[in-house]
């Protein structure tokens, strides 16, 4: 067993340690998505690219937004708006639990002090028509990451499969420093010029966010919004592939997609307005979905999700 | 005789299925092991949260000889027959025999299949089962097609004998079996070779790893008492939770540790299920206080520091979940003690069926019909009907949200909060039992009543919109719902009628809502309304009450009651009064076990058919009273004296449902009952004679007939 390294001084330390560690393990180090989605599976370069043969290895922050979790910024753990670390690697290697171990060193958690458990936890996005196997994985009792090996996606099956694992930053880091409060995490290294706790940063965008997405945001816009987007992503699927100026056949899956992280975005901040009773709830679930599968259907057509 | 030994080694799998895996595997090897042909002493299957293991001794080197004879057509049968004849056997002409017979010379095929080596025969019954394994749920991983419960790692297959240990040879979906496995993930120090069963237990505890459950669940419990009596305090035992902890560990570390103060007044069901469920922590009791006061977790690694880091993290969460539930616990106390209000009006926003109402409108039907039952089961009518209107408001509390296990448990808190008397607070608990078959039924009035009207509500509900159970179906647990309500009709001697119950719950509470709708839609007359839900009422009972004797049937058969006793006892009126019917029975099935019960039954019998052909022939009934003066023989009369004296006991015990007496006085009758038939011919000449002897057995019918039908027991 190596020596673990010291233990990280800040939230950004722990990113940066990541993103080394994967870079170093092959991974292609992606920047977030530019859209409001809900978790990082979200980004196409996980929710796409699990589709096809083409082999395929990236890691990348994500930002993601759950309306519904907001707490004002007052809660110890909970946030409306929170990082989530996505690392995708297509097919699964074999090692990848002694890689995703590595990973919990690098960051500072030595594996001869700890208890750490691969305990049984399925995944599925019913939004994304997607499911798969693994565990949630505890160190010391405390959930820190989502290992999931995909089977399906988008209504596909996964060929082949793709390891993904999915680290809640916030809560990983608040362990690793020992910190109670997520707005008394040090952001920066607490020995900066000008040192920055996570709640400097977020403390007024929780509340503000909270606000909008309990009582502020125009439900009848969201409505009309979440409308727009469906037929958006419809149409663009059904635009004609053949592009007279290049001469090229060109499927619209990545825009047509981008439609659908809106639309499910604009049902979570409905969900979180409370407009929205249990029975509909399922239906729209299931228009999400529905474009999921299209896009997914439309990107196996592509050379990034043919099968070979 | 060679022993074997396998391994198959793969990332976590799930605790909840380890159990079922091993024994899977042990079941599926052998039996493939048998059907090829070899034979074993004794196997043993393992499992840990990284493999499953299977050990069997005392293997044959290898399988016997076969030897199949196939007779074929005659010599002189056509070309054709002898070409099939050779196509079906793979032989050449040559290789067929002739034997003589009687007819002339028959072709025969023999086909000698020579033994195989064990090693051959195991690594294709091996490959067969790793790709067909039964897991509840499986899955693919990397590129290949393999399927099994999380990567397969490795495959270790051993054949052992005194020449050594030797790989039996195979590979599946890239994966070459070895001699080789590997040990605990954090202290097992690399891969190492094995030789045998012995040999690779030896070497898996040198690197940490336990592989016997049994022994893994022995050392947690021996483990965690040991931690809590040194420090005063007991562990509450939890064999669930044991297995399943057992499950998740090679290396079973278990430590201790305290609930701080801050959350030692939370109820003690509500530590236990957070600790269980979501930290899968052992509750540790202080019996000075009675209080759950600490909890022990079971870590996977002996750490370096005696496991003070992981002590400390796993604290930390369970401080993080209890905060959690002391601020559902604080603000669902403030609810309960301003009146509940909230979740009343809360429950009516939550559908219950949507053909059904809402919650709500559920715990209005439930309240009326306890009311309604109250009486019967000696509960006051208020208290019953108010108990039911609070039996599930904790469905809105936060806490139940959290942990829907604790419904009930939560409701009682909440109403002794809101100042409710105590018979009422448990009905709020104690409604939802029987919970399954291993539960008891509540005895006190209020939750009996309650209980009562919950179950028979849900029955008569999916009755009503024609939801009922079919084949393995019953996605709404009716079968259930109606044992409960046998268990505590017949636990609590309850005496209702079920069937006038249902109708009259249909009919006043204008409960079927789709007749509901239908009036509605249709716009018809209150009259209209009124009489189609009669109609519901009365056309849903019987088939619910049969519904009902079904369950009955099966609750007795597992009693030891014989079905056509039921059945004899399900022809009498009164059926739908199930503990009249039990009584019915248990005397019944008394009577007949003794020895004057089964002769009686055959007496009984013997009278009845005489009776019922005469009947038959003369197209008469003989009911016009026998007249002892036409008696013209000793037992004749002696009978008569019996039935008289029969008739003073069993009058009285019938009319006080005292169907053992009357039983005991049915059988006494055999003796003159036998010695009617030995001495008189019912059939006489004398016309006169005859009609009094049948009327004198229309007696004996009539007498024994108050229990139960007699005619549908068997023998």
């Amino acid at each position: 067993m190596s020596e673990a390294p010291a233990t990280p001084r800040s939230f950004q330390e722990i990113i940066l340690r990541l993103q080394s560690y994967w870079a170093s393990r092959g991974c292609a180090v992606l920047q977030p998505y530019d859209m409001e989605v809900g978790a990082g599976t979200f980004h196409p370069a996980t929710t796409l690219r699990s589709l096809g043969a083409k082999p395929w290895a990236a890691a990348y922050v994500q930002p993601s937004r759950r309306p519904t979790d907001g707490r004002y910024g007052e809660n110890p753990n909970r946030l409306q708006h929170y990082y989530q670390y996505q690392v995708i690697i297509k097919p699964s290697p074999p090692d990848l639990q002694e890689l995703y171990l590595g990973s919990l060193a690098a960051i500072g958690i030595d594996l001869g002090l700890h208890d750490i458990r691969f305990v049984e936890d399925d995944w599925e996005s019913p939004t994304l028509g997607a499911w798969g196997l693994g565990w949630e994985v505890w160190c010391d009792g405390m959930e820190v990451s989502q290992f999931t090996y995909f089977q399906q996606v988008g209504g596909h099956d996964c060929k082949p499969v793709s390891g993904e694992l999915t680290y809640g930053l916030e809560r990983l880091a608040m362990y690793v420093m020992g910190v109670d409060h997520v707005m008394d995490m040090p952001f920066n290294d607490p020995q900066s010029p000008i040192p920055l706790k996570y709640g400097d940063i977020f403390r007024q965008t929780e509340e503000e966010y909270s606000r909008h997405n309990f009582d502020g945001a125009d439900t009848e816009m969201l409505f009309r919004h979440f409308e727009a987007a469906e037929k958006e992503c419809e149409r663009l699927l059904a635009f004609e592939p053949q592009d007279p100026k290049s001469g090229k056949r060109i499927i619209m899956a990545h825009p047509a997609y981008d439609q659908t992280i809106k639309a499910s975005h604009l049902f979570n901040l409905l969900d979180a307005r409370g407009v929205i009773s249990v029975t509909e709830r399922q239906a729209y679930i299931g228009r999400v979905r529905a474009l999921a599968k299209q896009c997914a259907d439309a990107f196996r057509l592509t050379e990034a999700g043919a099968d070979q | 005789m060679p022993d074997l030994l396998i391994e198959l080694f793969s990332e976590e799998i799930p605790a909840r299925m380890q159990a079922r895996a091993r024994e899977d595997l042990r079941k599926l090897v052998t039996d493939g092991l048998v059907e090829a042909g070899l034979t074993y002493a004794s196997a043993g299957a393992f499992s840990t949260p990284r493999r499953l293991v299977l050990s069997v001794e005392g293997l044959t080197a290898e399988s016997r000889p076969v030897r199949e004879e196939r007779k074929g057509p005659s010599v002189l049968a056509p070309a054709q027959a002898v070409e099939g004849f050779l196509r079906s056997t793979g032989l050449t002409l040559d290789q067929l025999e002739r034997r003589a017979d009687k007819k002339g010379e028959t072709f025969y095929a023999v086909v000698e299949k020579p033994g195989r080596a064990a090693s051959a025969i195991v690594a294709e019954v091996l490959e067969a089962v790793i790709r067909n394994f039964p897991w509840p749920k499986s899955m693919r991983w990397g590129a290949g097609s393999l399927r099994w419960v999380r990567p397969l790692q490795s495959i270790l297959c051993l054949l052992s004998d005194e020449t050594g240990a030797h790989v039996v040879p195979l590979t599946v979906d890239g994966i070459v079996s070895g001699n080789v496995t590997e040990g605990h993930r954090f202290m097992g120090m690399g891969r190492f070779v094995v030789t045998g069963f012995d040999d690779y237990a030896v070497k898996l505890k040198r690197a940490k790893v336990v592989l016997d459950s049994a022994e893994r669940e022995a050392a947690i419990w021996q483990g965690a008492q040991n931690l809590a009596f040194a420090a005063g305090m007991e562990v509450v035992p939890d064999t669930g939770l044991l297995t399943e902890v057992a499950g998740l560990v090679e290396w079973p570390v278990p430590l201790m540790g305290r609930i701080a103060d801050q959350f030692l007044s939370l109820p003690p069901e509500v530590l236990q299920t957070s600790m269980k469920e979501h930290q899968k922590f052992f509750s540790v009791k202080n019996p000075k206080t009675g209080r759950i006061e600490g909890f022990v977790t079971v870590a996977n690694i002996e750490a370096a520091d005696g496991g003070e880091v992981i002590l400390k993290g796993n604290q930390k969460v369970l401080a993080a979940r209890l905060s959690d539930a002391k601020f559902f616990w604080e603000n669902d106390l403030r609810v309960a003690k301003s009146g509940m209000g909230e979740w009343v009006e809360g429950l009516k926003a939550v559908t219950f069926h949507n053909k059904l109402g809402s919650q709500a409108d559920r715990i209005e039907r439930i309240a009326a019909l306890a009311r309604e039952i109250a009486p019967l089961v000696g509960a006051d009518a208020d208290d019953a009907a108010h108990a039911a209107k609070l039996a599930k408001l904790d469905l809105r509390s936060a806490m139940v949200g959290e942990f829907p296990e604790l419904q009930g448990v939560m409701g009682r808190y909440y109403a002794l909060e809101a100042g409710e008397k105590a018979s009422v607070a448990d009905a709020a608990r104690d409604h939802w039992r029987p919970k399954g078959e291993s539960d008891g039924v509540p005895s006190e009035p209020v939750s009996v009543a309650v209980a009562l009207a919950d179950k028979i509500d849900t029955l008569t509900g999916f009755w009503a919109i024609d939801e009922k159970p079919t084949g393995s179906k019953d996605p709404f647990a009716l079968r259930r719902a109606a044992l409960g309500v046998i268990r505590l009709v017949l636990g609590n001697g309850v005496r209702i009628r079920l069937a006038q119950k249902v109708s009259y719950f249909v009919v006043q509470l204008g409960f079927a809502a789709k007749i509901l709708d239908q009036a509605r839609s249709k716009d018809v007359g209150t009259d209209r309304y009124s009489a189609a839900l009669h109609e519901t009422g009365s056309s849903l009972a019987p088939d619910l009450l049969s519904f009902f004797h079904d369950r009955l049937k099966v609750y007795l058969k597992d009693q030891g009651v014989r079905h056509d006793i039921i059945d004899a006892c399900l022809a009498m009126p009164g059926n739908d009064d199930l503990t009249l019917l039990v009584k019915r029975a248990t005397a019944l099935s008394e009577t007949l076990k003794t020895e004057d019960g089964a002769n009686l039954l055959q007496g009984f019998k013997r009278a009845n058919n005489i009776l019922s052909q005469a009947e038959a022939k003369d197209g008469v009934e003989y009911s016009f009273g026998a007249d002892p003066k036409f008696a013209e023989t000793d037992e004749e009369r002696a009978l008569f004296a019996a039935l008289d004296t029969a008739e003073a006991t069993i009058t009285p015990a019938m009319a006080n449902e005292d169907f053992g007496t009357a039983m005991a006085a049915m059988a006494a009758l055999r003796a003159p009952i036998d010695a009617f038939f030995t001495a008189v011919q019912v059939n006489s000449d004398n016309q006169i004679v005859r009609r009094n002897r049948l009327n004198l057995l229309h007696r004996i019918r009539a007498v024994c007939s108050g229990v139960a039908d007699l005619t549908r027991i068997e023998g």
